[in-house]
């Protein structure tokens, strides 16, 4: 009797010993996540006002603002979406209802998931020598192109997943009616799919929102405002990197309060995508 | 109507009653092939209109690969091949040169697992009748209606027609999936083990339902569970390691049945 209680407390023992343990890791995880979002706030917080909104990046010393480079961000990243996620949502298609078990269909996949491991940086270098070199000129366009590249990846990716995971029986109950594929995938998959892949279109806009690599060799900065397509545009990441390093102060303000944005701006899409995963979840089991 | 032909299996007195009806849509020397394996061997079978005709068989006997060779769905997947002939009022359905969408407009199919489309029960049973026809929103609306109550579920859903088709309970849904089926009026309705993940009340629900459904479906019902061939069905068909062993009206097949491979599986000897 006693040798089973001898056990059982060694058990327990080691038991306790695993909890406590684990508890710790998470609980130094969520120490510097709390420190980051914390010195974040604070630095950035402190420079959060109504003239980062209405005013554009300036000289240091004259009253400047984030203004220009929020909107170029904005509109980087949304166009780098757009043409990402069409392209994206097809080509996740065709490997999840069209080349599902193919030897041609597995290569695809193998390739794609390579571009989503791609560093951002390479992926950047790639479009300097294919665009900007023959262009002579660093481009908004540039920039568009190497943020697509890494949305388009995760948009294949979860396409791809998401239909797969559409029930057979749903594919044959609606091709049964003598529907033909292309109707049954647009009209009857799509929606069963719609929130995870939507949620694959938020996490990859999240992805680009800080990327600063791609767009050093293909967009650089602009100070100015600029909506010409084949001219840099101003925006966050690149406002970020060029002044924190500088030596004057309200730059580095600026550059916390641009950091602050773009986290604030990334937890907002990540909770965004999760809160679609769950409501998609709870809609249909 | 086609006068049957005789059956290539006709080895039992019993078969030939099925030609006291018409037959709709009969199997003519089916053989099927797995990626080159053969589940089915010449299977021949005449589906009177307008009565119940139920498959039974063990497991991996071939009721439902033949069932899926009713309205070509196998043909979805690469590897699957059926030869012979499947002929509706007559006509080869099989032939390359048959559309396959339409044999599935006049042949529909319900399948084991409730599965509603992801949108309302209205739009559930509208989306097959929209590809088809283009009707009126008044037109549609009564359709939808009289689809919903062949399939015995209007009076539950008729003042949530705009919620989803997830939100019903699996008996439920499983009448929705029977109402999309029926809503495109087709001759010929299969059903692969359409009660086997519900419950006894939602089973016997159904069960009633095909009762009504005859009176304008010529309808296929595979089933695991004999007792409901034997409740439901006019005929039934035995089947065992891809061949059709013994055909004939339900009654006569349970109680007398000719072949001893029969006579065994009903009986529970094996299966």
């Amino acid at each position: 009797m006693s040798r089973f209680d001898a056990r059982f407390a060694w058990r327990r023992a080691v038991n306790g010993l695993a909890l406590l343990l684990a508890s710790l890791s998470a609980l130094i995880g969520l120490f510097f996540l709390g420190w980051i979002l914390w010195t974040t706030i604070s630095k950035g917080g402190a420079a959060f006002g109504w003239s980062l909104f209405s005013h554009a990046t300036a000289p240091p010393g004259d009253p400047g603002g984030l203004a220009n480079a929020l909107v170029g961000s904005v509109i980087l990243c949304s166009l780098a979406v757009l043409w990402a996620t069409p392209l994206g949502i097809a080509a996740g298609t065709y490997l999840a209802e069209y080349a599902h078990a193919s030897k041609r269909g597995e290569l695809i996949r193998f390739v794609n998931d390579i571009l989503l491991s791609a560093p951002s940086i390479v992926l950047g270098l790639f479009v300097y020598a294919l665009v900007v070199r023959p262009m002579q000129s660093f481009s908004m366009f540039a920039g568009v192109l190497a943020l697509g590249l890494i949305v388009l990846p995760v948009v294949v990716r979860t396409t791809d997943e998401m239909l797969r995971l559409v029930p057979t029986q749903m594919r044959e109950a609606a091709l049964s009616l003598g529907i033909p594929q292309w109707k049954v995938t647009t009209g009857v998959l799509y929606r069963a799919a719609r929130s995870g892949i939507t949620t694959g279109v938020l996490l990859g806009l999240a992805r680009i929102t800080g990327e600063t690599a791609p767009l050093i060799f293909t967009n650089t900065n602009n100070q100015y405002w600029s909506f010409d397509p084949m001219a840099p545009m101003a925006n966050l990441p690149m406002v970020i990197y060029e002044y924190a390093k500088s030596p004057f102060e309200d730059w580095q303000q600026l550059a916390w309060a641009g950091a602050l944005l773009i986290t604030l701006f990334v937890l907002l899409v990540s909770i965004s995508a999760r809160w679609l995963m769950s409501g998609h979840r709870g809609q249909h089991e | 109507m086609n006068k049957p032909l005789p059956m290539a299996l006709v080895t039992t007195a019993e078969a030939a009653t099925s030609n006291l009806a018409p037959a709709k849509i009969s199997a003519r020397g089916l053989n099927f092939f797995y990626h080159g394996q053969q589940a089915l061997h010449d299977v021949s079978l005449d589906i009177a209109e307008r009565k119940i005709t139920a498959l039974i068989g063990p497991s991996g006997c071939g009721k439902s690969t033949l069932l899926r060779v009713f309205n070509r769905i196998y043909s979805v997947y690469p590897g699957l091949r059926a030869e012979g002939q499947v002929l509706l009022d007559g006509e080869d359905v099989m032939a390359p040169t048959y559309s396959v969408n339409r044999l599935r407009s006049k042949v529909g199919m319900v399948f084991q697992k409730p599965v509603p489309f992801p949108m309302s029960i209205y739009d559930n049973v509208a989306y097959g009748i929209g590809h088809y026809e283009t009707l009126s929103k008044a037109d549609m609306a009564v359709r939808v209606e009289q689809a919903l109550t062949q399939a015995a579920l209007w009076d539950e859903v008729k003042d949530k027609l705009r919620h989803s088709g997830l939100g019903l309970s699996g008996g439920q849904q499983q009448r929705l999936c029977i109402a999309r089926a029926v809503a495109l009026q087709p001759a010929v309705l299969l059903l692969d083990e359409p009660t086997s993940a519900l419950d006894p009340i939602a089973t016997g629900r159904i069960e009633q339902l095909f009762a009504e459904l005859k009176q304008h479906f010529t309808l296929l019902i595979v089933t695991h569970n004999m007792q409901q061939a034997a409740r439901c069905s006019d005929f039934t068909a035995f089947m065992y390691l891809g061949r059709l062993i013994e055909f004939g009206d339900t009654s006569t097949l349970f109680t007398r049945p000719h072949q001893q491979q029969t006579e065994d599986y009903i009986t529970g000897r094996f299966g």
